[in-house]
């Protein structure tokens, strides 16, 4: 072979592998030149290093002894078995794929893993930008098809709900598997190419900046217009007579809020074409747009009017700024009261700089949503209200990969989780279409049993974590709390 | 090289797992206690063997199959060259074809002449060999993608039917495709002809020159595959709801073929989405029986 492939030698088929791929067995693989064993079930391992997400090179003999029944019985439980790869068993009334018994601190917990189906289930996106995208209620597509629609704009991010039953079943078979595709890619992590009807262009990733119409997002605002001229009205005094950050939002204007009053800056004859709102303070000064602030202007001087001659002077120094300091300009007035275009001053640069410096990194977020139906509760319990009671009760622990959750208040097992938090690749899906996410339930075994649990089914964490059955190990990620963990249960809310 | 096959009971204590090489046998049998050991003490000793056996033969095994050509020796090999063989003269396949059913076959067969049992199946990656007694049944479970597995139907086959196997192909599936089935599933009356027939019927399905399909020289992706340079399917995208009728309907047509030739009892076709379903008379509730269920809901 004239390229980096690898002669296995695991078995007799001796395969030939290409760099990147796996023999015909599916288990080993050419991972940059190196032969690694690859497993799908992901087990979460807290005692492995941070990083390693293949099992080395090991063989193992696990020899049957020739008799039906009989396994170890060690438990740790430093080691949580997540619901990824482990299958279902929907639409049947049968005990979840695994339900796992570990000991934690003397008392025995039980992890009920399956992956749920989720038809009733759609994806929360936080977009941190400025920049207009669409207008409230804009249908939001992915390949051409209406996938879910934009929601109220939150503080320095816009919202978009996608997913959800009515996309996934209730329309065409092309609208439901553009939006499972939609749902699939950005749980898994991966890029998602969106229009908005009348909008932007808009490719999201979990965890990454946005990119708005090809230009990629830098920062969050800092505060909207009127907050950041609260927050630097200090650092400006004494530098510049007038400050203006534009902002789609609220645009701030230094001389007439009430920072700038508090430190006695001077009356400008500044006049904005826009609604006031309160002193310093306007609604509106331009459309939004992907521009200056979250605007559509590209000249910031057109939302100025006259200078009044009455309060203006030649001379007044006035910075124009938008809310991420992206975009700034200098002007000082001249004879005719007219502002002329300067080179911003190195005192007035490091303000601005300043601004930029506190806008966060603008990412995309993205927070799966589900709902627990009927036939994955009955998975873990013959009674399946039972279980929201214990789950609203807080004697079980939901979690989702391994993640986090907040359970939503009220009815059902509706919860979130952020995409981030779990190991890659952990969301299917199934052809209806709907999503397959993993879930796990862990209570105290005496709990379990007491709501109706399968106990029958219940089996020692050895039997899973000492086989070596294609089950993947992971380290669990140090910002999550691990599952199992007492503190981490009964806290009345 | 240290190999040993892996044999080791699942932890449910009643599904025996092999696995050697690329091999992966998950085996059931139903009977007495006595009889199901004995049964998998059968299966255990036969399948020691039979990857060797395999390899031994494997540059052969690659090769287009050929009316003309000299019979392997191993019993998998000859099984697999008999399920090929009907198209041998009509079509590019190679024994490799039918390796899962195969030996999924050869070990059921191990099994049950050795043991009183009820019924017994062995499940080789999606390939399954099947055993009845008078009076029972299996259901089983199809799956529309075999790279995410998830129930779209379930058939329930009886005694008096004459299927002992069931096969499933498709691009995204373990083996390459040369069609853009999502995945054909195939009841047959032996496994290594179901093996054989999802193969041929999956690369029928198919659009020649379609730009949304992309496709690659198999040999640069597994240097030492059956396929040699044929273009295998890698990629398909988003097809227009004639175009994945045209692609059904040409693999309609040769599973029909099939079906007439007795060379399967069913066949199921999926692709992105829709599902076509070739059966004779009396077959025709065997596999299309609870299709409809795709359009559940979890509620």
């Amino acid at each position: 072979m004239a390229d980096d492939s690898i002669r296995c030698d695991a078995c007799p088929v001796l395969c030939y592998i290409k760099p990147g791929r796996t023999g015909s067995c599916d288990r080993y693989g050419n991972h940059e030149g190196k032969l690694v064993r690859l497993d799908p079930h992901v087990v979460l391992d807290r005692a492995l290093e941070r990083g390693e997400s293949v099992v080395p090179f090991l063989e193992r003999s696990g020899e049957w002894d020739g008799t039906l029944i009989g396994h170890g019985e060690a438990s740790h439980y430093e080691i949580f078995v997540t619901a990824i790869g482990a299958g279902t068993t929907y639409p049947d009334y049968k005990p979840a794929p695994f339900i796992i018994s570990s000991q934690v601190d003397g008392v025995d917990m039980v992890t009920v893993v399956t992956e749920g189906i989720f038809s009733y289930c759609g994806v929360k996106v936080k977009i941190d930008t400025d920049r207009h995208l669409g207008a409230e209620c804009s249908t939001v597509r992915a390949q051409g098809e209406a996938v879910g629609h934009m929601t109220t704009s939150e503080y320095g991010s816009q919202m978009l709900s996608l997913g959800g039953v009515r996309h996934l079943t209730g329309g065409s078979r092309h609208e439901g598997t553009a939006t499972c595709e939609a749902l699939l890619n950005l749980c898994n992590g991966k890029a998602v190419e969106l229009k908005i009807d009348d909008g932007a262009k808009v490719v999201v990733q979990a965890g990454k900046p946005p990119l708005v119409d090809g230009t990629q997002e830098e920062r969050m605002r800092v505060g909207c217009g009127s907050a950041t001229i609260g927050m630097f009205a200090k650092q400006w005094f004494g530098k510049v007579d007038e400050v203006v950050v534009v902002d789609d939002h609220i645009t701030g204007v230094l001389s007439e809020h009430q920072a700038g009053k508090l430190l006695g800056v001077r009356e400008t004859g500044i006049k904005l074409k826009a609604r006031r709102s309160t002193p310093g303070r306007y609604f509106q000064v331009a459309e939004p747009g992907t521009s200056w602030g979250g605007t559509d202007i590209d000249d910031p001087l057109t939302i100025l009017g006259k200078f009044s001659a009455k309060k203006a002077w030649p001379g007044l120094r006035l910075l124009m700024v938008s809310t991420t300091g992206e975009h700034s300009s200098y002007f000082e007035l001249g004879e005719d009261l007219k502002p002329q275009e300067k080179e911003l001053p190195e005192d007035l640069r490091a303000s601005v700089a300043r601004i930029k410096e506190n806008c966060e990194p603008a990412l995309c977020t993205v927070l799966f949503m589900g709902g627990a139906g009927g036939s994955l509760r009955a998975g873990v319990t013959e009674n399946p209200v039972k279980l929201t009671h214990s789950v609203r009760d807080t004697l079980t622990r939901v979690t989702c990969g391994g993640a986090p959750v907040y359970v939503w208040p009220g009815g059902g097992i509706t919860f979130m989780a952020d995409v981030t938090r779990m190991p890659q690749n952990a969301f299917g899906y199934v052809p209806t279409p709907a999503l397959v996410a993993p879930i796990e339930f862990t209570l105290k075994l005496a709990d379990y049993a007491a709501l109706g649990g399968y106990m029958e089914n219940v089996r020692p964490l050895s039997s899973i974590a000492e086989q070596d059955d294609g089950r993947k190990r992971l380290t669990a990620r140090a910002d999550n709390p691990w599952p199992l963990e007492s503190g981490a249960k009964a806290k009345k809310r | 090289m240290n190999r040993r096959a892996q044999i080791r009971l699942l932890p449910d204590g009643r599904r025996l797992h092999l696995q050697d090489g690329p091999i992966d046998l998950i085996v059931e049998a139903f009977g007495a206690p006595q009889e199901i050991e004995r049964a998998y003490r059968a299966a255990c000793a036969r399948f020691g063997a039979v990857l060797d056996e395999l390899c031994e033969e494997l540059s052969f095994l690659r090769q287009q199959s050929s009316a003309d050509a000299a019979w392997p020796r191993g019993k998998v090999a000859r099984r697999m060259v008999a399920a090929v063989l009907p198209y041998a003269a009509q079509y590019f396949i190679t024994p490799m074809a039918a390796v899962a059913g195969a030996v999924a076959e050869e070990i059921l067969a191990a099994m049950v002449s050795s043991a009183e049992l009820s019924r017994a199946y062995v499940n080789n990656g999606g390939d399954i060999a099947l055993s009845l007694s008078a009076g029972e049944e299996f259901v089983v479970g199809m799956v529309e993608r075999p790279d995410r597995p998830s129930l779209v139907g379930t058939s329930t086959l009886r005694a008096a039917n004459p299927v002992r196997g069931i096969a499933t192909s498709g691009w995204r599936g373990r083996s390459f495709s040369l069609g853009i089935a999502d995945a054909v599933t195939v009841l047959a009356d032996r496994a290594a002809a179901a093996d054989a027939a999802a193969t041929i019927i999956a690369n029928a399905v198919d659009l020649p020159g379609h730009p949304a399909i992309v496709r690659v020289p198999a040999c640069e992706l597994a240097p030492d595959s059956d396929l040699g340079d044929r273009l295998v399917t890698q990629a398909v995208g988003e097809l227009t709801n004639a175009e994945s009728d045209l692609a059904l309907t040409s693999g309609t047509r040769t599973a029909e073929l099939l079906l007439k030739l007795g060379l399967i009892r069913s066949a199921a076709l999926c692709l992105q989405g829709d599902i076509r379903l070739v059966a004779g008379v009396g077959d025709s509730r065997t596999i299309a029986a609870r299709v409809q269920e795709r359009g559940l809901v979890n509620a």
